[in-house]
């Protein structure tokens, strides 16, 4: 393989796996500062257990995704060095603004969120942790401006062979990054709740296993207190209930939002990228309707061999256009048009390396796009649907006890995840053969794009991309598992893991200078809430 | 001397100072881990010293990254893609460094701690040696050709510089750590870290100051010996104040005595910002590798309002966190679950049994 494409593997991988990471950091951490925020307000219990609880999962999910962070900072100057130079005027200032004036902010209050429990006023330390979520909140319209200049690239002006920021304005409002930031958003919500419904189902069937909760006659629950397990006493249920409520409508008000958001970036991107319209179709022709499910090779560029199982006629002229009758071009019409414009071989230019000179394919790997953009509205669609059958189900107070409904909740929390990896994949894959994708309907900025295969870095050697693709996969692997056992240990361990001083039993031995809400110790114990 | 351009080379070389003074003593209480800490609570005692603010710590080098792409971008795309095999070790390092943090108290079994110490000790060790090797080369510079891209292979970096870079932020954070823990702990850790400091800063801070004379002789100004003089100074100071037991003026001194010498070696070599060994003409200078003076412009106003409410706030979290801790304040540490874990193992329902018990 050549460097350029060991360096595309590993700019995905290492991306979608930090993508793991961030919908659920943005979206656990603004439920669980409302949580916190309801606890100060009614003063109830059960929301500081929720929040002491749901905060314990997020920092465990938090860490990766600031580990993972970091790969992506540095990878741009390590592999796409040409890229880089390429663009560093108008990428580049995203990207430092969103250090500086994010992941600063995150960190920073994270740690005092984190140690400040009983140092901080409580207000005070509330509000240290909003201040932090909005620091992520920020981070992605940030990151977000940056990649949508790749989508978009506004703003600039072609001077000595480089795009110059000219208008900073246009780059910061671009409307590519304003709709992509409310459709990231709604997608991490949309992952927290699937998150928390899923994981309360789980609780609220251990409790009725357990035979601490049972059904009256007419279904609704009686709740009932353990004697022996540690925690699991009448506050319990109201947590579990209420985080399976808050997860459930959360999911599904998300996933209208995204709906709407992906609805709004859809109609950019026909204006856009329309390739990428046109191969998330795969439309070879041109033509007015959705495809809901092809068979055969969505892959052929003749379409001989597609067959379309289900059509919802004008749908996608409504999705490009507000209307039902606008043709919208298939890749056999846009490919001459993108030749035209762009050429037909890569330019005899040395930064293209050994590929100068080489054909360009303006198709994106279209089975990619094609069930990239099926995948992420049916798996965001199926666990909102999901949600709103379990709001019903569980409305006498309680969940089934089925084990294979449990299994199925626990299950469903993945659905967003890959919601949410589809929609990055495609938006990304699709623009191919460009990194910097140009505008074929704005005048003005159409010249400028940038090819990736002229991105990489030209100093880099294969073999150092190998090296640095399996380290970090490997490295990566080892730690998804590592995340998933300890947040499976803590999950299972219920409120009484981030809460131990809940345990009665272990009381001695804890309590003194804890971090946690008990009773606290003599003098000394405001000195600090260890953590560690 | 085009104004933008060298105001952000003072900003980016004051980001790379705030992090070596941040993040410098907490990579060496993470290497101080495995060789000073002699037992399980000295270990979770030294972790709670940087618990709160490592992480911001960190951010600095994002920060001095991303700003470096921001304003020179062919600085940040030459420099990152030379050091490719080392900054890949630093990376993971880093990954290592920061997961082990937050989850090495989470399971409680000796051998999960052990292995989660190691991946803080080494971590914070290559993190500290990479980013010195990469900082010195940014000094002594690369085989770079008229494009910027390093020619010779995955490892014409490798001189004795990079060596020398390594240590000397290696020893630099390892008594920087020394004078922090004296500073931040009480009891018998505090004394051994201050007789640390005492024992071993001579040692600690040689490969530094043999750097920055290195790079003075080749570049220096006339300034260039005033600034080392005064580093010197400050090293000294920060001893004495150390003999005289005054944690705070010593951790200060070697605050001072980096402040200097880094600026020394930053003034020396401006104007340019990564030489490249083959042909003085393609080295990278801050006009020829520069952003456009918009984009400087615009980053200036940013990083105006920007970096003095992160010193802000940044300041309040030590202010916060300010107080002396020992190990006598520390909790037992606490394993949760067993009742539950108990009862996931157990198929029939256990309030019966709990009744019958
Ligand atoms: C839970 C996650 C989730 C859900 C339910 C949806 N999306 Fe989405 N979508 C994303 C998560 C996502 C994403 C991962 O956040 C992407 C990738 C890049 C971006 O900005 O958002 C994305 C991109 C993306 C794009 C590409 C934008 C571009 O390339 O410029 C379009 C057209 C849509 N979405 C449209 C939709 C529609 C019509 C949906 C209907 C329900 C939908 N998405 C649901
Ligand atoms: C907003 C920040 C992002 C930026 C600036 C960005 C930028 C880039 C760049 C520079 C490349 C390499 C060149 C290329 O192959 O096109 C790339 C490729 C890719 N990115 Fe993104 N990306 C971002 C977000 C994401 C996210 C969040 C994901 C997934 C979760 C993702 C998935 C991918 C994939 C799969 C590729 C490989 C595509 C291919 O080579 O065919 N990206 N992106
Ligand atoms: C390829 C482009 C990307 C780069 C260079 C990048 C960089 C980083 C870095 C360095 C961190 C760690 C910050 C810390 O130490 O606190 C981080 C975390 C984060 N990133 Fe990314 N990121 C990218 C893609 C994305 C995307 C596409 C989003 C969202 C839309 C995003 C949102 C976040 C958020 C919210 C955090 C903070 C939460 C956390 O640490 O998990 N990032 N990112």
């Amino acid at each position: 393989m050549e460097a350029l494409e060991i360096a595309r593997w590993q700019f995905g991988i290492v991306t979608v796996y930090h993508f793991l990471m961030v919908p659920l950091t943005i979206g656990l951490g603004t439920l669980v500062a409302i949580l916190q925020m309801r606890w100060l307000q009614t003063g109830k219990e059960e929301y500081l257990r929720m929040t002491k609880f749901w905060g314990k999962l997020f920092l465990i999910n938090f860490i990766m995704g600031v580990a993972t962070g970091i790969v992506q900072e540095f990878q741009f100057g390590m592999a796409w060095s040409q890229y880089s130079r390429f663009v560093g005027d108008v990428f580049g200032a995203p990207l430092a603004m969103e250090a500086l004036l994010a992941f600063f902010v995150e960190s920073t209050f994270l740690g005092l969120w984190i140690f400040g429990w009983k140092k901080l006023p409580p207000r005070i330390h509330l509000a240290c942790l909003w201040i932090a979520v909005a620091g992520s909140i920020v981070s992605a319209y940030f990151i977000l401006v940056a990649n949508s200049w790749m989508q978009h690239p506004v703003g600039v002006e072609m001077i000595d062979g480089y795009p110059q920021m000219v208008d900073a304005w246009a780059v910061f409002t671009n409307n590519t990054a304003i709709v992509a930031f409310f459709h990231t958003i709604t997608g991490a919500l949309a992952v927290a709740g699937g998150f928390l419904l899923g994981i309360s189902w789980y609780q609220l069937w251990r409790r009725r296993k357990d035979g601490i909760d049972t059904v009256d006659a007419t279904g609704r629950v009686v709740v009932g207190e353990s004697a022996t397990i540690a925690g699991r006493d009448k506050k319990d249920h109201a947590v579990w209930i209420k985080s399976l409520r808050i997860g459930a409508v959360v999911a599904m008000i998300a996933f209208s939002g995204s709906a709407v958001s992906g609805d709004l970036s859809g109609k950019l991107m026909f204006e856009q990228q329309p390739m990428k319209m046109a191969a998330a179709e795969a439309a070879c022709h041109d033509g007015t309707s959705f495809s809901v499910l092809s068979i055969g090779d969505v892959g052929s560029r003749d379409c001989s061999d597609v067959v379309a199982v289900m059509e919802l006629p004008g749908l996608l002229s409504f999705l490009a256009h507000n209307d039902f009758t606008t043709e919208i071009k298939g890749v056999n019409t846009l490919v001459p048009e993108y030749q035209a414009k762009y050429g037909t071989h890569l330019p005899d230019n040395p930064i293209y390396g050994d590929r100068a000179g080489q054909e360009i394919n303006y198709v994106p790997i279209m089975p990619v796009t094609y069930w990239g953009f099926r995948m992420m509205i049916g798996f965001g669609g199926l666990a909102a649907a999901a949600a709103a059958v379990a709001l019903w189900v569980t409305r006498k107070g309680t969940v089934p006890r089925s084990k294979p409904l449990m299994r199925l909740a626990l299950i469903g929390i993945l659905a967003p995840f890959g919601a949410n990896a589809a929609g990055w994949i495609f938006t990304e894959m699709g623009r191919q053969p460009f990194v910097v994708a140009p505008n074929p309907s704005m005048s003005g900025v159409d010249q400028v794009f940038m090819f990736t295969a002229a991105a990489v870095s030209p100093g880099v050697s294969a073999g150092e991309m190998i090296f640095s693709l399996v380290s970090l996969t490997t490295v990566y692997a080892v730690l998804l598992v590592v995340e998933v056992v300890l947040l499976t240990k803590y999950i299972r361990g219920g409120v009484v893991s981030a809460m131990p001083e809940l345990d009665s039993t272990r009381q001695a031995s804890y309590g003194k200078n804890d971090g946690g809400s008990g009773p606290g110790g003599g003098p000394d114990d405001d000195v600090l809430a260890f953590a560690y | 001397m085009d104004f933008l351009p060298t105001l952000w080379f003072i900003l980016i070389a004051v980001l790379w100072i705030g992090y070596l003074f941040l993040e410098g003593f907490d990579l060496g209480v993470g290497m101080l881990m495995k060789t000073f800490a002699r037992d399980e609570k000295e270990r979770r005692l030294l972790l709670n010293t940087v618990g709160p603010v490592w992480d911001g710590n960190e951010v600095w080098l994002l920060t001095a990254g991303g700003a470096t792409f921001a304003a020179f971008p062919f600085w940040y795309a030459s420099l990152f893609s030379a050091l490719y095999i080392p900054l890949v070790f630093v990376l993971l390092a880093l990954i290592f460094r920061a997961v082990a943090f937050e989850y090495r108290g989470k399971v409680h079994s000796d051998a999960w701690r052990k292995t989660w110490d190691w991946a803080i000790s080494l971590g914070s060790f290559v993190a500290a040696f990479g980013i010195g090797a990469m900082l010195a080369l940014t000094t002594t510079g690369l085989p770079l050709n008229a494009n910027g891209d390093r020619v010779g292979g995955p490892f014409a970096w490798f001189t004795w510089y990079a060596v020398l870079g390594g240590l000397a932020v290696v020893g630099f954070a390892l008594i920087h750590a020394a004078a922090f823990v004296a500073l931040k702990t009480d009891g018998d850790v505090r004394h051994r870290a201050r007789r640390l400091v005492r024992r071993w800063m001579p040692v600690g801070l040689l490969p530094l100051a043999l750097w920055v004379i290195t790079v003075a002789v080749q570049h220096g100004k006339w300034f260039s010996w005033i600034l080392i003089a005064g580093a010197v100074a400050a090293a000294v100071a920060a001893w004495l104040a150390n003999r005289a037991d005054r944690e705070g003026f010593s951790f200060l001194g070697m605050g001072v005595f980096l402040l200097a010498g880094s600026a020394a070696i930053f003034s020396a070599v401006y104007p340019v910002v990564l030489p490249s060994t083959l042909d003085p003409l393609w080295n990278l200078t801050v006009e020829n590798a520069s952003s456009s003076t918009y984009t400087l412009g615009l980053m200036s106003i940013v990083a105006a309002i920007g970096v003095p409410l992160v010193l802000a706030y940044q300041a309040w979290t030590y202010w916060i966190f300010r107080k002396r801790i020992s190990v006598a304040h520390l909790p037992e540490p606490v394993d949760f679950a067993p009742a539950i874990a108990l009862a996931l193992d157990v198929e029939k329902p256990l309030v019966s049994e709990g009744a019958k018990a």
